[in-house]
């Protein structure tokens, strides 16, 4: 762990408008070690960045929640109070934390504990909530009959339903599944040899070593990619090929995200376990873990090793990346781009940094890259929330203060000069059609448009 | 392949942001990134930009910061960077602060009253401060909230009057309306008045704003101007003021409150607006936590050559390369100097912190006295190069700006924007300078 990030020592207290004198000496601290709570000086830079306290004046914030919580928990054994579950785990506390106060780990583990000991489990908010979580289960039965589940999801009294008896919003559209799933196609086109061939021709073409075993990555494509938009998945792999790079695509489940969020820890367990598992097996034969969805990223790299100890967890976070940073990194992408166009469809876009590659300093990045491409214009929406945070904006108690939250970005999206919008994360992208009517794109298939002719591989 | 740039800055407060400007500004072709880490200061500071409230003896309120800067030590910020600096600075913030901030007709300090009950001479404020200058001879009422004890405005006003201002004071207390907890978040109320969110008062629905005038109405005396606390709206600030001042005929100012400071806030948004608007890229949220030099680098005469700093991004390191690089990472509370039981260093070059050995002559006894630590920090030449114990640069290629310098104390003499900014500009414009030639 870096120095930037180890401060217990240096905290004023209680500062004011009247520069109270800061304290220097570690002593008095180290003697009595007390964890994260006690780094925490109250300068509640946290809660001006809280987007639900913003809009709700009954959610006490993440100050509350995070370390005032735990300091009462551990003087009297309180109970975790509910409000945690109004905590829509965007975050951005966590990231704005001068003296890194580990907000979101204390947050997780304190829903996870609520939701343990006090919420039923026959109770509609639990099933419900499970279910969100664990959307990844009923996917593949929907990806089996996509167009009879289309239909059905799409049918108002099935939403109906779903708000009357499971509390989940009907104002919404349920995302529909692709008719046939990434892996399913991954699987047609010829697996992993496939990708080997390609990659060598590729690596041949672009005058490098044909025989240069160490381009190799292992794709994270996490679920939504997977049974909702598998044009995301392909133009990853498209694009990583194009570089001469081999893909494999370890069998995995999901990253745990929406189970982080809605306090099922023992699903998210589950599921990291087997990802642990399968992603170092993956580094194990000399592959760099990419993923495409920002929520997923920040799941592996972060989420993991704040809560699980697995073997490997910390190997595995420390090798996983965004799939445009690692290009970024490892290849010179910026000139690959240079000189490249791409089509009318995508000359424009209203761009929104989902709050998970925030946290990641990925915000910036997109344009960055876009700006790289000819004929392609990237306008940034600004900085707040789009305020859906994965299952938070679905369900039906939280519909309202998520599109109140999403109203800043809607009003940025209306008066930037674009048409359409681009951003990396999938509930980010349904807030942003919901809200606005634009179609959404994910930065991989800009960058496929640019760079993989078309007509070679369908 | 590292991330490649001509100027990199490193930290994002008020020092940083400002390097990052004035980098582009004095070479628009110019590659520069900032990579910043956690929030900065301005979450907490008063908007306020002092450049210099009282002399080095603790005399003042000084009424021309300008006049006093030749009085101070040599190893003064200031100093370093000389006069004619500080003013080309501040005209580089006005140009932009814009609308955003007043001040700029005068050398001399304004008087601004504090949530204290204080007055506090500053050489520059938010344009939603102008209509509460202590040197306005105008009565004033002030408005606190119930819901919001940390602004008690009968006791500020009545504070102020004791001060001796030249008008007459008076404070009341409302409630707030559409705020029933006392825990609710400063954002909150600001964001009620920038939505005009409708809210329910004495039974009647209405839009937040016409509810606020509403209920400060009826309290409203003789006074031509109203102060409030700094909530007044986060994203539409100026539409929300001057809805209250036509609903309520008087001219409407608010208090600097804090921390945590929306004032602050909105200086920081003008920042980073600013930023983006002049191409500067910017990383937020990792922190640069190494440095490797340029192989062979070190017979150059001023000091090793920086070749890359490493970013950790969640465990994976990336580098960052840079020809010039900018060091403003803040002090004691920014984290850009820690401290632990061998002393003070700063943490990500280890560059040469100057400081007693005997760690007993950090204070003195009188609490209230000059405090040595406070001063902790680089010591710089007049390019900024942070110095090694010889007196030589550390780097050739290394400035550093703001409260990561020592040789001030900017608590003691209200001088902590004004150096950052002041710094900030020259080490931006010379890490240009030195890109371009
Ligand atoms: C409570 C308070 C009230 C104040 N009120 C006033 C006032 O009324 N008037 C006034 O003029 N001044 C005031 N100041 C002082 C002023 O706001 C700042 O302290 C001063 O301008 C210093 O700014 P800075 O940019 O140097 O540092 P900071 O604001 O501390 O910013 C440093 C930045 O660098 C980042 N950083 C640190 N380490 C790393 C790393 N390793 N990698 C990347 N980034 C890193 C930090 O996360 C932070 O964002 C106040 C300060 C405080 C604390
Ligand atoms: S930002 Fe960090 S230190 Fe400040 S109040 Fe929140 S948790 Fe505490
Ligand atoms: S994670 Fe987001 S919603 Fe939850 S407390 Fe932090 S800022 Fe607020």
């Amino acid at each position: 762990m870096s120095d930037a990030e180890r401060s217990i020592d240096d905290a004023p207290d209680g500062s004011t408008d009247e520069f109270e004198p800061i304290q220097v000496f570690p002593e008095a601290e180290e003697m009595d070690l007390r964890p994260g709570a006690d780094n925490c000086y109250k300068c509640s830079t946290c809660d001006t960045n809280c987007p639900v306290a913003a809009v709700d004046d009954e959610f006490p914030g993440p100050k509350f929640q995070g370390p005032e919580q735990w300091r009462l928990k551990r003087q009297d054994d309180r109970d975790v109070d509910e409000s945690v579950m109004k905590c829509s785990n965007c975050m951005r506390c966590d990231s704005a934390c001068p003296s890194s106060v580990p907000l979101s780990q204390m947050h997780n583990t304190a829903r996870g504990e609520y939701v343990d000991e006090r919420m039923s489990k026959r109770s509609r908010e639990y099933l419900r909530n499970r279910m969100l979580a664990n959307y990844r289960r009923l996917a593949p039965l929907a990806s089996t009959f996509p167009r009879t589940a289309n239909a059905v999801m799409g049918l108002s009294i099935t939403r109906w339903i779903g708000e009357k008896l499971l509390g989940v919003t009907s104002e919404r559209e349920f995302p529909e599944f692709a008719t046939e799933t990434f892996r399913e196609w991954w699987e047609t086109r010829g697996g992993n040899a496939a990708s080997k061939k390609r990659a060598r021709e590729a690596r041949a073409k672009r005058g490098g070593d044909a025989d240069d075993a160490e381009k190799r990555i292992a794709y994270f494509h996490g679920c939504y990619a997977n049974y909702n938009t598998p044009e995301v998945a392909k133009a990853l792999v498209r694009v990583y090929e194009h570089f001469g790079y081999e893909v494999l695509v370890p069998d995995q489940r999901c990253s745990g995200t929406p189970m982080f969020a809605n306090g099922m820890l023992d699903d998210a367990r589950r599921a990291a376990e087997t990802n642990v598992a399968e992603l170092a097996a993956a580094i194990e034969d000399g592959a760099d873990v990419v993923a495409s969805c920002s929520s997923c990223s920040m799941s592996i790299r972060q989420e993991y090793p704040e809560l699980f100890d697995f073997a490997d967890t910390e190997t595995v976070a420390e090798t996983t990346w965004d799939a445009v940073e690692y290009l970024r990194v490892h290849e010179d992408l910026e000139a690959e781009l240079a000189g490249t166009s791409v089509d009318d469809e995508f000359d424009s876009f209203a761009y929104h940094a989902p709050c998970h590659s925030r946290n990641q300093g990925l915000n910036g990045q997109t344009i960055e890259v876009m700006s790289a491409i000819d004929g392609v214009d990237v306008h940034d929406v600004g900085d707040s929330c789009s305020g859906i945070s994965g299952t938070y904006g679905w369900k039906a108690e939280n519909y309202e203060t998520s599109m109140k939250i999403g109203e800043e970005m809607f009003e940025h999206m209306a008066d930037a000069d674009a048409e359409a919008g681009l951003t990396e994360c999938p509930t980010c992208s349904m807030q942003m059609e919901h809200g606005t009517g634009y179609e959404i794109t994910h930065t991989l298939e800009v960058l496929e448009a640019a760079l993989v002719e078309t007509g070679t591989d369908e | 392949m590292a991330i490649e740039d001509d100027v990199l800055v490193v930290g994002g407060g008020l020092a940083g942001a400002t390097a990052a400007l004035a980098a582009k500004d004095a070479d628009p072709d110019a590659r520069v990134r900032l990579v910043t880490y956690k929030q900065s200061t301005l979450r907490h500071a008063s908007g306020l930009i002092d450049v210099l409230g009282y002399g080095p003896d603790g005399d003042g309120p000084l009424v021309d910061p300008f006049d006093a800067l030749v009085n101070l030590p040599e190893s003064h910020p200031y100093r370093r960077v000389g006069v004619d600096a500080v003013r080309e600075a501040l005209s580089f913030f006005d140009g932009v602060a814009g609308d955003a901030y007043a001040g700029n007709h005068t050398d001399r300090n304004a008087l601004v009253p504090t949530a204290g009950g204080t007055v506090k001479p500053t050489a520059r404020y938010p344009a939603a401060t102008a209509a509460g200058l202590a040197s306005d001879e105008r009565d004033a009422l002030f408005v606190g909230f119930e819901t919001l004890p940390a602004f008690d405005a009968p006791r500020s006003a009545s504070h102020l009057e004791a001060a001796g201002v030249p008008f007459s004071t008076r404070g009341e207390t409302v409630s707030f309306p559409g705020i029933d907890r006392d825990d609710a978040k400063l954002v909150r109320y600001a964001h009620l008045l920038d939505e005009d969110e409708r809210v329910r008062t004495s039974g009647r629905r209405m839009g937040a704003r016409t509810a606020l005038a509403t209920a400060v109405d009826a309290r409203l005396g003789e006074e031509s101007r109203i102060g409030f606390p700094a909530v007044l709206g986060d994203e539409r600030p100026a539409e929300v003021r001057s809805y209250l001042a036509d609903a309520l005929g008087v001219d409407v100012f608010e208090v600097p409150t804090g921390p945590p400071s929306l004032a602050g806030m909105r200086l920081e948004d003008v920042l980073f607006d600013a930023l983006s608007d002049d191409g500067v890229r910017v990383t937020a949220g990792v922190p640069v936590i190494d440095y490797e030099l340029v192989a062979g680098g070190a017979s150059e005469s001023d000091g090793d050559r920086i070749d890359h700093v490493v970013v950790d991004r969640h465990g994976s390191e990336i580098p960052h390369r840079a020809d010039q690089y900018v060091l403003a990472t803040g002090g004691l509370v920014g984290k850009g100097v820690k401290s632990d039981r061998d002393g003070v260093f700063e943490p990500i070059f280890d560059c040469h912190v100057p400081q007693a050995d005997d760690r007993y002559d950090w204070f003195v006894d009188d609490v209230f006295g000059e405090q040595p630590y406070a001063r902790f920090g680089l010591e710089p030449d007049r390019d900024l190069r942070p110095l090694d114990p010889n007196g030589e640069p550390e780097f050739s290629n290394l400035r550093a700006a703001g409260a990561v310098l020592g040789g001030y104390d900017f608590a003691a003499e209200k001088s902590g924007a004004g150096v950052s900014i002041a710094t900030g500009y020259v080490a931006g414009t010379r890490a240009a300078e030195e890109v371009s030639r």
